[in-house]
């Protein structure tokens, strides 16, 4: 299979590779996909608790090239936003920017999994939800 | 392109890309393309051409590159059919003995890790109705003998199993399982693609019926094979799968190939001169291989039998790395993987779930095909350079970081996408 340019460059030199202490406030943890399927992924991101701004963001990936690519690129773009903005990142969004081919879609998708359940581990740590619908009332 | 960046020095005298894919095609001996090249021009001949002398020069190419074949497996030269690969052999010999023995009785006896040729021809019989046993294999990838002696009945006409197979590089016990056949008057059938010109493999002391061949997996050309079919002791028939002009004795008509016979013949009559030493360098440099590895990583697995194997093959997995992102750090040496990745059907080996591995085992291997071309220095090459990408990978690797604090991968429920 021939790579993107984008995606061999990732695959050469990963953005963020590392792990984040699970275990802090700040920190939100999200593992998605199955060792059988051959992709697992963890990105974890730092989150300010004043502004909600993602400060940090690590993740390491078993999975192919474009596993991996996709998922540097999320740390990439999930730096310096909002949690409100990182929920906005579309799987299509990365498809485009890596010029992924339609059998490497899933690899994406996964990506955009990795970022919703890392950002909903922190909500949940930091009961954000019940927060909103206090100030809802 | 970008390249990747952990290059390990390139030995003196290794040139790249590396091609260590020699279950998949080898490249031809030089010594071959020499024998083939009169019969594109000047020798022309087609070989059924019985009035001039055109004719008789091709055929007594055909016949001496029959004599060739059949040396090599211990059959007589009429026994051999000339096709245009394993497939089509395959292919021929389960149809044909299908079709011909049909009054006789129904049932077809394989195994599970057979090349898809074999697979697929039985599935396509089924439907036809033909009832097909599938025996499984042992964890080491070989059949275990009293299934084979059970699952043949009065309606079994054919077993066919394999004498070594292309991702493992297993060899199946071809002699006991035609000593079984024999004495229950069954036929065997056996796809030898991967053992002929790498193992012995003698049709009379093995007591092998029906057997395929094909010549590029021997340093010969592609897109010819042969079918090696017993005239005694007992006489096995085949109905014809391609009818017309009646050539190979009616068992397969078409023009014949002669170019490419002239150089199946030569690469057998190679083979047969240089196997023995050849497996003897193969096997060392194999070895040495999966040494390195095994010195440097942890967590790794070789896949199969390691007694019953050919020589040139070694099947590995590397576990917490998935196999088509290895294959893309090694992207200068040619090898296969048995992850989904790499497969059209976006499913892992079936050989491998076949030897009861996990589809996460099954994911992360990689098979080496060692072969006549290379050497030593490329090994180390390769060892370097495999042992680089892995423990790059698993420092990518989350299940390699879990594994290692102690977590158990198992008991964690993952959302299967």
């Amino acid at each position: 299979m021939a790579y993107s340019d984008k995606v061999v460059d990732h695959y050469n030199n990963p953005r963020n590779v590392g792990t984040l202490d699970k275990s802090s406030e700040e920190v939100g943890t999200g593992l998605v996909g199955a060792p059988e399927c051959g992709d697992v992924m963890r990105l974890q991101i730092r989150v300010n608790p004043e502004t909600q701004v993602i400060e940090e963001a690590k993740f390491k990936t078993f999975g192919c090239g474009s596993a991996i690519a996709s998922s540097s690129l999320a740390t990439e773009w999930v730096k310096g936003k909002t949690i409100a903005e990182a929920m906005e990142i579309k799987n299509t969004d990365i498809v485009k920017e890596l010029a992924l081919p339609p059998v490497k879609i899933h690899c994406s998708v996964l990506a955009e999994d990795a970022i919703r359940a890392a950002i909903g581990d922190w909500k949940k740590k930091n009961g954000v939800a019940e927060t909103v619908a206090v100030a809802a009332n | 392109m970008s390249t990747v960046t952990m290059n390990p020095v390139v030995p003196e005298g290794v040139s790249l890309p590396i091609y260590m894919d020699n279950h998949a095609t080898s490249p031809m001996d030089p010594r071959v393309l020499e024998a083939m090249i009169p019969y594109f021009s000047g020798k022309f001949g087609n070989a059924a051409s019985r009035n001039h002398s055109f004719g008789w020069e091709a055929e007594q190419a055909v016949e001496q590159a029959r004599e060739q074949i059949a040396r090599l497996i211990g059959a007589n030269a009429k026994e051999i059919i000339f096709t245009s690969g394993a497939t089509e052999s395959n292919n021929l010999a389960i149809k044909g003995i299908a079709e011909m023995y049909r009054e006789r009785g129904n049932h077809i006896i394989t195994q599970v890790t057979e090349h898809k040729a074999v697979l697929d021809t039985c599935k396509r019989l089924e439907k036809y109705g033909y009832r097909v046993t599938y025996l499984p294999v042992k964890a080491d990838g070989l059949i275990d003998l009293d299934d084979l002696r059970r699952a043949i009945d009065d309606k079994t006409i054919l077993v066919t199993i394999m004498s070594a197979n292309n991702e493992i590089g297993v060899v199946q016990p071809v002699a006991e399982i035609g000593k079984i056949c024999h004495e229950k008057g069954v036929i065997f059938h056996t796809d030898a693609v991967q053992a002929v010109g790498k193992i012995p493999v003698d049709v009379q002391a093995m007591q092998i019926d029906v057997l395929s061949l094909t010549a590029h997996k021997i340093y010969g050309p592609k897109g010819v094979g042969a079918l090696y079919v017993r005239r005694r002791n007992p006489r096995v028939q085949i109905a014809s799968q391609i009818d017309g002009g009646g050539h190979e004795r009616g068992m397969r008509s078409g023009t014949l190939n002669v170019p490419g016979i002239v150089g199946m013949g030569k690469a057998c009559e190679i083979a047969m001169q240089e196997m023995a030493t050849e497996a003897e360098r193969l096997r060392a440099m194999r070895d040495h291989l999966r040494a390195r590895m095994e010195a440097e990583l942890d967590y790794v697995e070789v896949n199969g039998s390691w007694e019953h194997r050919l020589p040139g093959n070694l099947n590995m997995s590397f576990i917490y790395v998935e196999g088509e992102s290895l294959l893309m750090g090694i992207n200068d040496v040619a090898v296969s993987s048995g992850s989904a990745c790499t497969s059209a059907t976006l499913e892992p080996s079936y050989v491998l779930k076949a030897l009861g591995l996990g589809d996460d085992v099954a994911h992360s291997s990689i098979r080496f095909g060692l072969g006549r071309f290379n050497t030593m220095a490329e090994c180390d090459y390769v060892a370097d350079k495999v042992i680089g990408i892995v423990k790059k990978l698993r420092e990518l690797s989350p299940l390699y970081e879990m594994v290692k604090e102690g977590i158990d991968l198992s008991k964690i429920e993952w959302a299967a996408h």
